[in-house]
């Protein structure tokens, strides 16, 4: 019996370390100067989908991402840490998609993919902290959905128990499969490279990446087809313009502002018994404390 | 028709502070539309939830009330919203960006293929004019929130689908009463009509859910420690300030991160938003995301070992110097001089 997992991950622009050469002149983002990463929850998420996989006899963990080609390196990336491949979906139709457009063209890539058991994806991503896609795919799936899952504690007759981590809580809820589920960032973090596995699949290309490269990797695609991830367009997958891109989704920007703080006139203060005094004598007496 | 909803988050027969801050803001977006504000609860034995908020200004209050429906899953409650949005047919609908409503949200405008914002920081209405189809389109709701790690600010609009749905945190929205006596309408639902059996897929095995025990943003003062303060020993003189001045502690999301404070305390995008009298930055740089959770405070003191922190462009008063000493200090010329 085959029992397949797949893994919902994105590559983003790292906005955690945010530095001063990341904004330009005018106050907008240059999203040159941020490094692409493997979004931090969806390595939480491939976690839980590696330790689901050596639980279960014959189990496979695929990686599906939606981007721009170079986003291929979060599925090699996956797959030095124990994924068996992946499915890239790229093209200028997904090009402006919202959370409902990218939820729209996962499901439908996922449809394509054939039977699998478990979907698991990071909660959000860092570059727009939605937390919507997830949730919006399992919808399109007709699947259910646990978020905020923390550990997957347990799979057996075909029901999968997860423990969540809520705002102020824990709950261990308990469902059928086939099951999305969306993992929150204090999960386990995700295993390191393993060695071998990055010698194994150091080679691991879209078609677009072979194409790009001067190697020529003919013959050894014939001998290793399992190098091969997967590239897929829009005409790959089943589905309906309409719902694609731009005209898919029905949230538009009607504006961006770059974030500017005014600065105030500040006092400054050495560390000096005096000046500390001064200030909490000034504090009592305009009754800011006290 | 075409009224605002707002999703009511219930815990322990308790409306959430979350859902009556957006029935505040929903009461006063419903006057300018001219429409109605009406507000959906789902959950078990729900008699003393009009009481709680009817005086928001509530005009009509539906009920579904129902043993299966209480603790919250996903799939009965997103049931009852998305058949109840399809006969009520609401320009606006809006819930706490929770772990409920964040589970509950996408998946309903998912089903009525609407847009959805997560997290704004603020609602307004407005007009869109979109150039490209050449249409003009009045009264939308912007739904603005920051993105890419607080360094931008959106404002989303979905002009062509309804309902135009926004999740916003707790605390973000200020939550005031309209009229103490106002009694609204309540309709009861029958709930087989709006959930299928198959819904209940979901068994809650186990659930602890505590009630909050900071109280960030009803604190008057606030003394938050960041990465700098080094280490969780270092944090607790924190406490020792807070609790000679009568504050509550706060943290960035580093602080958080290191394991130095825990989440409920984190201050900034991600966190909590606060506006307190006196807000004591210890060992905080001021990254963006935590700037736009504090900067509202009435007064702002940073205590930083770098002259050159983004923190110190927003205080009034900068301490540039060693927090391990400079706290200490302060507790102690504030034991001297009260009194």
């Amino acid at each position: 019996m085959s029992f397949n997992i797949v893994v919902l991950a994105k590559q983003v622009p790292d906005t955690r370390n945010v530095g001063k050469d990341a904004m330009k002149a005018d106050g907008t983002v240059n999203r040159a100067a941020l490094p692409a990463i493997y979004n931090p929850e969806d390595l939480n998420a491939l976690e839980q989908a590696l330790r689901l996989k050596s639980k279960v006899e014959g189990a496979q963990v695929h990686v599906l991402t939606m981007g721009p080609a170079r986003a291929a390196e979060i599925i090699r990336e996956s797959m030095y840490r124990g994924a068996d491949g992946g499915y890239l979906l790229s093209g200028r139709e997904f090009a402006g998609s919202d959370t409902l457009a990218t939820s729209y063209a996962l499901a439908a890539a996922i449809r394509k993919i054939g039977k699998v058991d478990v979907i698991v994806c990071g909660r959000q991503a860092i570059d727009g902290d939605t937390a919507q896609v997830g949730p919006q795919v399992a919808e399109k799936l007709g699947l259910p959905q646990i978020t905020y899952a923390e550990e997957i504690l347990d799979l057996s007759k075909g029901k999968i128990t997860v423990k969540r981590r809520l705002e102020r809580g824990v709950e261990v809820v308990k469902g059928a499969l086939p099951m999305v589920v969306t993992v929150n960032g204090s999960a386990a973090n995700c295993r390191p490279r393993h060695a071998k596995l990055t010698l194994k699949y150091k080679n691991a290309k879209t078609v677009s990446e072979r194409q790009a490269s001067s190697t020529d990797y003919t013959d050894l695609y014939e001998t290793h087809p399992y190098l091969n991830i997967a590239e897929w367009g829009a005409s790959d997958i089943e589905h309906e313009a309409q719902w694609l891109g731009l005209s898919g989704s029905p949230t538009k920007v009607k504006q961006i502002e770059s974030v500017v703080f005014t600065a105030k006139e500040s006092k400054r203060l050495t560390p000096a018994d005096g000046e500390i005094e001064e200030l909490i004598k000034e504090l009592i007496a305009n009754h800011t404390i006290g | 028709m075409n009224n605002i909803f707002v999703y009511l988050e219930i815990e322990d027969g308790i409306v959430a502070d979350v859902s009556l801050e957006l029935l505040t803001k929903g009461r006063t977006l419903a006057d300018k539309q001219q429409c109605k504000l009406e507000a959906v609860a789902a959950g078990y034995q729900l008699d003393k939830i009009g009481e709680q908020v009817f005086p928001y200004g509530v005009d009509t209050l539906y009920l579904a009330d129902d043993k299966r429906l209480s603790p919250y899953t996903t799939l009965p409650h997103t049931s009852i919203l998305v058949n109840l949005f399809k006969e009520e047919k609401p320009q606006i609908a809006l819930m706490g960006a929770t772990s409920i409503g964040r589970d509950l949200g996408p998946r309903v405008s998912s089903a009525l293929f609407s847009g959805l914002t997560a997290d704004c920081t603020a609602l307004e209405i407005g007009a869109y004019e979109d150039k490209k189809a050449g249409k003009v389109y009045d009264d939308l709701l912007y739904q603005i929130r920051p993105a890419f790690g607080g360094n931008i600010v959106a404002t989303i609009v979905n002009p062509d689908c309804r309902p135009q749905m926004a999740t916003v945190r707790e605390g973000v929205m200020k939550k005031e009463i309209r009229n103490a006596k106002h009694v609204g309408k309540t309709v009861k639902l029958e709930v087989s009509k709006y959930v299928s059996d198959t819904d209940f897929v979901i068994e809650v095995i186990e659930r602890h859910i505590e009630k909050s025990k900071v109280n960030l943003k009803a604190a008057p003062i606030i003394v938050a420690g960041g990465y700098g303060m080094g280490s969780a020993e270092n944090f607790k003189m924190l406490y020792d300030l807070a609790g000679v001045l009568g504050g509550e502690v706060g943290a960035s999301r580093a602080a958080v991160d290191s394991g130095m404070a825990e989440h409920e305390r984190q201050i900034g995008q991600t966190g909590t938003t606060v506006r307190p009298k006196l807000y004591i930055a210890c060992g905080i740089s001021g990254q963006i995301q935590h700037i736009a959770g504090m900067q509202e405070s009435a007064m702002i003191i940073a205590i930083n070992n770098d002259p050159d922190a983004p923190i110190n462009a927003i205080a009034d008063y900068v301490i540039t110097g060693n927090v391990e000493e400079v706290v200490p200090k302060m507790i102690k010329y504030y034991k001297k001089n009260s009194k």
